[in-house]
């Protein structure tokens, strides 16, 4: 139904972080001195302006309002009316996007203090933050990808923010580059939904997908996942999320764990209409997570910088949401609530990580930290917080959403529900791993700094919002299962929860899970905490460590599958183009030149030469008149 | 008869022409073979147009003349300035027009 | 109002300008320069006006003018717009001034004096309204040659190293295009005389004809094959890429923004609309030539080391885009092909503009002479980004919009062709960042590494022609970058077009509005579902 009031208003939620943009962009250094003031102020507004709508939303009757802006493209039978759908779904990310938002942006105040493009920062955070409303907001299939294609710009922009390293710019182009091939299919599945539907709004495909072939639906399926593949960083283009980090610690907090990456496991919950009616497109869904959760756990747990241990935990862990979403209506709720609490503690963690790289002059490799705990009680604090609830310690976050997932998936209550649940238990244990080792590895142990390194505690403005993050790591999961339901609020979305017929009763759940966990974080003491860690990385490792230090080897699969065939089909077609399309051309004006320079020899000079011509030719010429005649 | 003796003559003196201009190499000379032909082909026409009584043949005779001698004073005249550049009559010496 | 005959005098006001600018004494550039400001100023407020003159719901044709011209051939100076022909109208009108700031003083830089250089641009501006507003065959045939001469003279005179190898190249494969169409005029002609009792050229009553479909093959080839190395389609590009490279950033501007879509205006406006049977019939190859050439031009283009080159190669990719959606014969895919030719002037115009401004700061046009620009020149680099999301179609640009049509337009008609082309955008993305990427990011390298810090640099870098000293600096612990930022007149050309790009990105509809029903009556004229005749 239309929107009224406030709601009506929530075109600002967007505006405001573009306008702190543009200003921010086009002011200049004029802008410089505030710059920081006003790119935090918009998104605090934006948030302060979504807490409101989103308490008038809950006070409808019928929980959606539709925002229609202007016609955006119309021509033919095509028909794209730019307009947002504010309801439970979107209200919920928005309030993500705009609140952790809010804090990142309050953060980096102080950890972009001495930065001397921060204003450059600021702009592309508000940038994305736009964006990514926009994403979220928007009433159509169309306004999603604009807004879809805004974050990776954003996101782009800001892993490249120190462009001069090149590992930075070349980091960037990889993620959008690998962000456009899910792009392709996003666009794809928006043509199949025109060519067969005839629109592309929310409200016009979910109502009339029905009517399709089950082919169809589950090709759209297939492409949306694709697109939701590519900006979540699932398999199989999980590769440029670890190397994402090269952008600011906030960044990476913000954008590559908390709002952006969980894109997909929106665009799936959106599209939960189209998902319901395709198994087969489902069934990849979980595929996919479940395959992820794995590569992201296993990875995570080989590598030594810190911030790439945080990017593989969060492809596991959105693994984990992609698993839920592909679950069913009953996994829906599950999954978002995964979402919204690992959208605290990762935040919280990778600003912790912040912290400690501001403490360490920016050193990543942990082996080069330790025991730094004494140094920076509230990192820690906040930090450990934050462990403690992604592992799943009983009664924080991690322990309520990522159990739920498990139950979710036991209740298949059939082999697939078994295998999937075991391989989340097994995921978390692994999660345990590294999160301990990581751990270990920074706060505890012997002091293995480099030279002149003075760690420090983080101003005011940073701890702030970990210390904020680190309540909503501890309490987000409790008050989204009992307190105030996830599933109750969404359900004007997905529709009634049903009451679940558990399997397997889940304290029992809970308990495997969490003694797995504490497995896995006995084995990382034994591996990190019991023994010295060494400064530089053991050589002689197992093939398993190495594998896993590669990341499982996707980037050699991508660069022996794309990149180097494609750099060879490249040069080769350089050299088809010359030499063989240009040179056909030149070769044809060559020839001609040169047969008609070869015919110009004929003209020798010598008259007499020319007389005998004119003697053949008459002979000629009289010889077939006499033909003629005498024939 | 008498027609043929006159063609036939005619034919001798063209041919006689043509030979000299493919062979010899002195411009004179050529110049010369080539009056000859012109003269020759004048030859013709009279002829012809003595057989048939009419004058078409000898009117044309005439405009050969006439061409032949303006023809002559232009080519004397350019023989006479490459002899004096280039200190030779011969035609294979005066060979620059060429591609 | 729209008595005032706006087309001849959008052809008369350059033409009388490019007469006086060549006119104007020796010594005079910068009187030459103020009066092809002021002249292109002018085309451009006739531009706009014409469109307000313009009823979008009226007549096909509008603002029509027809003065005798050769009887004998029944042919007559016809000028008249559709919606397509105004849009490009407005694109020149738009994209001239800004040709003539951004060549200020790069024209000083040739090897004529450079009142030439902008009286031979004032003529080309003439020629290009010309062949846009010609509603008479003869007239537009005509136009399209007379084209040349022009663009001719500024690539020779006034272009890089190999001038006249691009210059000569350029001239001999159109005028061979040329002339294979004039034989279907001549041909057209020959039809109109048979079933009209007089022959015309009128485009009207030629598009009343009722050809016989293998008469239509032979005609429609004519026309195609002149269209489509003026486009260029692959495989008749290979002249773009010299010639884009050769030719001074404001040729190439207008030859690759404006010239080229002589060659897709022709597709939509001759071929479709005459040779209704031969179109259908011919579309499938048409549509491999123009998805080949999406993938083959993007290819090649992240191949290339010239960055010149380089965005010529991207302007074949994207032409394959536009024959794509005209050859889809749907509404939205024509509509996104017409939108996609404005956009693309605007946004591959940007891009050389901005390449053009980096190259007059190195003298070389190579990528690796350049690196980490962005550090020192901000707004440079912002510009060229946003040139470069443009070109690779990101959403908020205008080019973004057309490419979103053509797509999903081209999409329930041709899937599979169009999935191919969708695999095109991923390419975009490639060769844009790559370059990008090359020369903007990354430590300062290059040719724009200066020894000594102390030494002020001229106030406005000249090109020095070619990159032969370029591969010699490296870099050097001791060198910094110096590159001066975009100065308040480069800022003036480039900021329109920002505003424009992302202007149109954000709401398109008003041009859309004005193409679609050109664009329905075109396809009424071909019998598509998409149209009806009017």
């Amino acid at each position: 139904m239309p929107a009224e009031g406030l709601l009506a208003a929530s075109w600002l939620l967007i505006a405001l972080p573009l306008a702190g943009a543009a200003v921010l962009l086009l002011g200049g250094r004029r802008t410089d001195r505030w710059g920081h003031l006003l790119g935090t102020a918009t998104v605090v507004a934006a948030f302060v302006l979504a807490v409101a709508c989103t308490v008038q939303l809950a006070g409808l009757d019928e929980r959606a309002a539709d925002v229609e802006l202007f016609t955006f493209i119309a021509t033919g039978e095509l028909d794209v009316t730019a307009g947002l759908l504010y309801d439970p779904l979107s209200a919920v990310f928005v309030l993500l996007i705009t609140g952790v938002g809010s804090l990142i942006h309050v953060y980096s105040i102080g950890y972009m203090a001495h930065d001397p493009a921060r204003r450059r920062f600021f702009a592309y955070l508000n940038l994305f933050v736009a964006a990514m409303l926009l994403l979220v907001l928007g009433n159509s299939f169309v306004a999603l990808y604009v807004g879809w294609e805004g974050v990776g710009l954003a996101s782009y922009l800001l892993i490249a923010f120190w462009y001069t390293r090149p590992a930075a710019a070349t980091a960037a182009k990889k993620a959008f580059i690998m962000n456009r091939v899910g792009d392709v299919g996003l666009a794809l599945a928006i043509f199949v939904m025109f060519a067969q539907l005839g629109t592309t709004s929310y409200a016009g495909v979910f109502g009339s997908v029905g009517t399709l072939a089950g082919g169809t639906i589950t090709a759209i399926g297939l492409l949306l996942l694709l697109g939701a593949c590519g900006k979540s960083g699932q398999f199989p283009l999980q590769a440029w999320l670890p190397d994402a980090m090269e952008g600011p610690t906030p960044v990476s907090a913000l954008i590559h764990a908390a709002t952006m990456v969980t894109a997909g496991v929106y665009l799936i919950a959106r599209s939960a209409p189209i998902y319901d009616l395709t198994p087969t497109a489902r069934a990849v869904v979980l595929a996919v997570g479940a395959l992820t959760l794995l590569i992201g756990a296993i990875a995570g747990c080989a590598y030594d910088d810190i911030k790439k241990v945080l990017a593989y935990s969060t492809v596991s862990q959105i693994g984990y949401m992609f698993l839920a979403v592909g679950l069913g209506p009953a996994g829906y709720v599950a999954g978002l609530a995964h979402l919204l609490a690992h959208g605290f503690f990762k935040a919280g963690l990778f600003l912790g990580a912040g912290s400690v790289m501001h403490a360490m002059d920016d050193q990543v490799d942990m082996r080069r930290f330790g025991a730094l705990w004494k140094k920076l009680p509230i990192t820690f604090a906040t930090f450990g917080l934050g462990y403690l609830a992604l592992i799943g310690f009983p009664f924080l976050s991690g322990y309520f959403t990522k159990d739920a997932i498990i139950e979710v998936a036991l209740d298949r209550d059939d082999v697939w529900g078994w295998v999937l649940g075991g391989v989340m238990v097994l995921g978390a244990g692994l999660t345990a791993f590294y999160m301990t080792r990581l751990m270990l590895m920074t706060f505890f142990g012997r002091a293995r700094w480099d030279e002149g390194v003075h760690p420090h505690e983080s101003p005011s403005i940073m701890t702030a919002p970990m210390i904020v993050l680190a309540f909503g790591s501890v309490f987000a999961g409790a008050l989204l299962v009992s307190v105030l339901p996830l599933s109750g609020w969404l359900e004007p979305v997905f529709g009634e929860p049903e009451e679940a017929a558990h399997v397997v009763a889940p304290a029992l759940v809970g308990l495997v899970v969490t003694l797995v966990a504490l497995a896995g974080a006995a084995l990382a003491w034994l591996f990190v905490g019991r023994r010295e860690v060494p400064v530089t990385a053991p050589v002689r490792v197992s093939p398993v460590t190495r594998a896993a230090r590669h990341a499982l080897y996707a980037d050699a699969v991508n660069e022996s599958l794309f990149m180097r065939p494609g750099q060879w089909l490249t040069r080769a077609l350089v050299w088809v183009d010359n030499r063989g399309v240009d040179g056909a051309v030149n070769g044809l004006a060559a020839g001609l030149g040169g047969s008609s320079s070869r015919l110009g020899r004929v003209q020798t000079g010598f008259v007499r030469t020319y007389a005998l011509g004119m003697l053949g030719g008459v002979v000629v010429v009289a010889g077939a008149l006499l033909a003629v005649t005498a024939g | 008869m008498t027609l043929s003796y006159y063609l036939v003559l005619a034919a001798i003196l063209f041919t006689i022409g043509a030979v000299g201009v493919l062979v010899r190499r002195n411009a004179i000379v050529v110049f010369m073979c080539i009056e000859l032909m012109l003269n020759a082909v004048n030859l013709t026409l009279i002829t012809f147009a003595r057989s048939t009584g009419t004058v078409d043949g000898q009117i044309i005779a005439l405009f050969v003349m006439v061409v032949a001698a303006a023809e002559v004073v232009v080519g004397l005249a350019i023989i006479m300035s490459i002899y004096r550049t280039r200190r030779s009559a011969s035609i294979d010496d005066a060979n620059l027009l060429k591609y | 109002m729209s008595d005032f005959p706006f087309l001849i005098a959008m052809i008369a006001v350059p033409a009388v300008g490019a007469a006086v600018v060549a006119a104007l004494p020796r010594g005079r550039d910068l009187l030459a320069k103020q009066v092809a400001l002021g002249v292109s100023l002018v085309v451009l407020l006739l531009a706009v006006l014409t469109t307000l003159a313009f009823d979008v719901d009226g007549e096909r044709f509008q603002l029509t003018t027809a003065v005798s011209w050769i009887p004998d051939f029944g042919s007559e100076f016809a000028l008249g717009v559709d919606g397509i022909a105004l849009v490009m109208l407005l694109l020149i009108g738009v994209l001239v001034p800004l040709v003539v700031a951004a060549s200020w003083h790069e024209a000083d830089a040739g090897s004529r004096p450079a009142r030439v250089f902008f009286a031979w641009l004032l003529l080309l501006e003439a020629m290009m309204v010309g062949v846009f507003a010609a509603t008479d065959v003869l007239l537009f045939y005509v136009f399209f040659e007379a084209m040349l001469v022009p663009m001719y003279f500024l690539i020779g005179s006034f272009g890089g190293p190999r001038r006249q190898y691009a210059a000569v190249k350029f001239f001999v494969y159109s005028l061979v295009g040329g002339l294979v169409m004039l034989a279907s005029v001549i041909g057209l002609y020959v039809v109109s005389t048979s079933q009209l009792g007089e022959g015309t050229f009128a485009f009207d009553a030629l598009r009343q004809l009722d050809i016989d479909p293998d008469v239509q093959k032979l005609l429609f080839l004519g026309f195609f094959i002149a269209f489509a190395i003026k486009a260029p389609l692959v495989p008749f590009h290979t002249w773009l890429p010299d010639s884009g490279a050769e030719a001074p950033i404001g040729g190439s501007v207008l030859l690759v923004g404006v010239l080229d879509k002589v060659g897709t205006f022709g597709f939509l406006r001759y071929c479709l609309p005459l040779f209704p049977d031969a179109s259908r019939s011919f579309a499938p190859f048409v549509l491999v030539l123009a998805v080949v050439g999406i993938l083959y031009a993007a290819l090649l283009a992240m191949g290339q080391s010239d960055m010149k080159r380089l965005v010529s190669y991207t302007s074949i990719s994207h032409f394959g885009f536009i024959a794509l959606g005209i050859f889809a014969f749907t509404t939205e895919a024509a509509t996104g092909a017409v939108l996609y030719m404005v956009n693309h002037g605007l946004a591959t115009g940007l891009l050389f503009l901005v390449v053009g401004m980096l190259i007059s700061r190195g003298g070389s046009r190579q990528i690796r002479d350049y690196g980490g620009v962005a550090a020192k020149a901000p707004l440079l680099a912002g510009a060229f980004l946003v040139a470069g999301l443009a070109s690779l179609a990101l959403p908020g640009t205008n080019s973004f919009v057309s490419e979103f049509l053509v797509l999903i337009g081209a999409f329930p008609e041709r899937p599979v062709f169009t999935v191919l082309a969708t695999i095109g955008i991923i390419l975009a993305a490639l060769y844009v960042l790559l370059m990008y990427q090359r020369t903007m990011h990354g430590p300062a390298r290059g040719v724009l590494l200066q020894e000594d810090p102390a030494e002020p640099l001229p106030a406005d870098p000249l090109p020095s022609g070619g990159g032969a000293t370029a591969t010699a600096a490296r870099t050097a612990p001791h060198r910094t970058l110096r590159v001066l930022d975009l100065s308040r007149r480069e800022l003036a050309v480039v900021a329109p077009l920002v505003v424009l790009i992302i202007a149109l990105g954000v709401y398109p509809q008003p041009l859309i509005d004005l193409i679609e029903p050109a664009v329905v009556a075109t396809l009424g004229d071909l019998g598509a579902p998409g149209g009806t005749d009017r």
